[in-house]
């Protein structure tokens, strides 16, 4: 066997078409983000249409963009790995046929990656996984606590049971007429701000692990409604504040709690909500003075990224995940289920 | 001279592999099912019992629309990517040119058509060399068969939407309409490499796909901003 083994992953499933290349695991040798953002700015938000559009008009281009940044071939590749779900369904297919076309024309190994699994696996990039381990991931779509004993063992041991805490990032944006995309704003003008709003926590159930924003999100609205019908006015940046606290405080207290109950090593922060600069100190202060590593990935693999999913690919191929050329898009994909496939490690 | 031909622009999902000039292979099915999920086996069969290495491939054709936009996206992410990596050109044909070609022998022009839906259809008019009489576009059936009438002309209408529309057709048309069996309205991926072998290759990056109709929130954005 070669002793460098170069990874490509493809990335189509919301609004970045992204092409990457790892070496051994864990190496970055290339990382190309063709973003979309400009398109749907004007949509207020991601329209799948148009996503899949600029995917077939970047496709190729970024393929080459990253194999020139790596100095590589498609030859010097021991596997193609693509995101096969979750994530928008007319995107996700651009890039999984266009992973079976180079995969086909190259007879290379064909590897599906879960988009999730692909935000964990990001840390990877820059620590070694110490098991178990435990993720915190956070994302316009999920919020989840994910435990991990091993590589692509996944057990969802926490998850919310109405909105993502992204969801509510955009939507109080939108209260705020802020510009899409909201979160990031809102993380600004949070930093302006000071919490004086006293906007509710939900703790749920005291041994559930699970979360919900929809409460604070009607929180929000009553607050500026009520505000608006007395005539007073509401600092946006103190809103924006109390809304970041309420929701970073529930996220970083429940973390805290899970990884001390399941004895966990590491806790991997993952997904676009990890680029929250309250979110990030809030969970530095947390576990400053525990035995709990905390891994936070770097900006650039929080938003949706190919490297991510390279790295999530390498550990799927290595435990013998192949995919057929009957592989489809799934935007609904199981997180706990993909991890069970092909675990019969092959020698080859 | 090798070429594979790729077509899922529509219902059909056609397949076919030339060499030297003949075709080697071709298949084709006219079911509803997902094309995402066969058309690589599709190729890796054809390919096979062809005895043809993806290396041994001169060039790639494929349907660049109208149609399913999905449906399309399909064969287009899989023909550039295949391009690019075999390093070898990729000529996009229009999915109506390649139904219209089986009307090759027809004694009149020929109107390819897919249904776009609520009345609407994706259409254009060739002659029997595969010379564009008029543009294609994406239009209302009866204004589009007005414009038909006008040219005097006996036309063949070649599509697999034909029961949709026969009856309109026939009212504007009389005796000018002419409807072939169904064998011969299906959109045949061998058609889809002959076109290719007339046309200049497109660049692999620029290739895109050709809609012929905007995204339903852009159209509705532009209709806001004309306000
Ligand atoms: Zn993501």
């Amino acid at each position: 066997m070669n002793n460098e083994q170069y990874i490509l992953a493809i990335e189509t499933s919301c609004d970045e078409t992204a092409v990457a290349i790892i070496k051994n695991e864990t190496e970055l040798v290339a990382n190309v983000v063709a973003s979309q953002i400009e398109s749907h700015k004007r949509f207020g938000g991601v329209v799948p249409e148009v996503a899949s559009r600029h995917h077939i008009e970047q496709i190729t281009i970024t393929l080459e963009e990253a194999l020139d940044k790596a100095g590589l071939t498609l030859d010097d590749m021991e596997a193609i790995s693509v995101t096969e779900g979750p994530g928008l369904v007319g995107a996700l297919l651009v890039g999984v046929n266009a992973a079976k076309g180079v995969a086909f024309a190259k007879q290379k190994p064909l590897v599906g990656v879960h988009h999730i699994a692909g935000h964990i696996y990001a840390s990877r990039l820059e620590k070694e996984f110490d098991f178990p381990l435990l993720s915190l991931v956070v994302s316009g779509g999920h919020t989840e606590l994910v435990l991990m004993r091993g590589h692509n063992d996944f057990e969802v041991i926490g998850e919310t049971r109405d909105d993502a805490a992204g969801e509510a990032y955009d939507k109080v944006a939108r209260l705020l007429k802020l510009p899409y995309p909201g979160g990031p704003e809102i993380d600004k003008l949070a930093a302006e701000g000071e919490a004086t709003i006293d906007f509710p926590r939900a703790w749920l159930e005291d041994d559930s692990y699970d979360f919900s924003f929809s409460g604070l999100k009607s929180s929000v609205i009553n607050r500026l409604h009520n505000a608006e019908q007395k005539g007073e006015t509401l600092k946006p940046e103190d809103v924006a504040a109390s809304f970041q606290e309420s929701v970073v405080e529930v996220l970083s207290t429940k973390a805290k709690k899970a990884a001390e109950a399941y004895g966990v090593h590491q806790l991997v922060v993952a997904g676009g909500v990890a680029a929250n600069s309250g979110l990030r100190k809030a969970l530095q202060e947390t576990f400053e003075n525990t035995d709990i590593e905390l891994l936070i990935p770097p900006l650039k693999y929080c938003t949706d990224n190919a490297a991510m999913i390279a790295a999530a690919g390498a550990v799927a191929y290595k435990q013998g995940h192949r995919a057929g050329w009957d592989l489809n898009a799934h935007p609904g994909l199981d997180l706990e289920k993909y991890g069970k496939r092909g675990q019969v490690p092959q020698d080859n | 001279m090798n070429i594979l031909a790729i077509d899922t622009s529509n219902y059909i999902l056609g397949v076919a592999v030339i060499k030297n000039h003949e075709v080697a292979g071709e298949w084709m099915t006219n079911v509803k099912k997902n094309h995402s999920v066969r058309l690589m086996p599709a190729i890796d069969q054809m390919m096979r019992e062809t005895e043809t290495s993806p290396e041994e491939l001169d060039q790639i054709a494929v349907a660049h629309g109208p149609g399913s936009f999905t449906g399309v996206r399909i064969g287009m992410a899989t023909a550039k990517s295949m391009a690019f990596a075999l390093q070898i050109p990729v000529v996009g044909i229009s999915s109506l040119e390649v139904l219209a070609r089986q009307g090759t022998f027809f004694d009149g022009l020929i109107c390819p058509f897919f249904d776009a839906r609520r009345g609407r259809v994706y259409t254009g008019l060739y002659d029997g060399e595969m010379n564009v009489v008029m543009e294609e576009e994406n239009i209302d059936m009866d204004t589009w068969l007005e414009k038909l009438k006008a040219m005097h002309q006996s036309i063949l209408f070649v599509s697999q939407d034909i029961s949709e529309f026969r009856g309109r057709i026939e009212e504007k048309m009389g005796d000018r309409a002419v409807f072939p069996t169904p064998a011969h309205q299906y959109a045949r991926p061998s058609y889809l490499a002959l076109s290719a072998m007339k046309k200049p290759a497109s660049s692999t990056h620029t290739l895109s796909p050709n809609y012929l109709r905007l995204p339903e929130a852009e159209q509705k954005w532009l209709n806001r901003q004309e306000k």
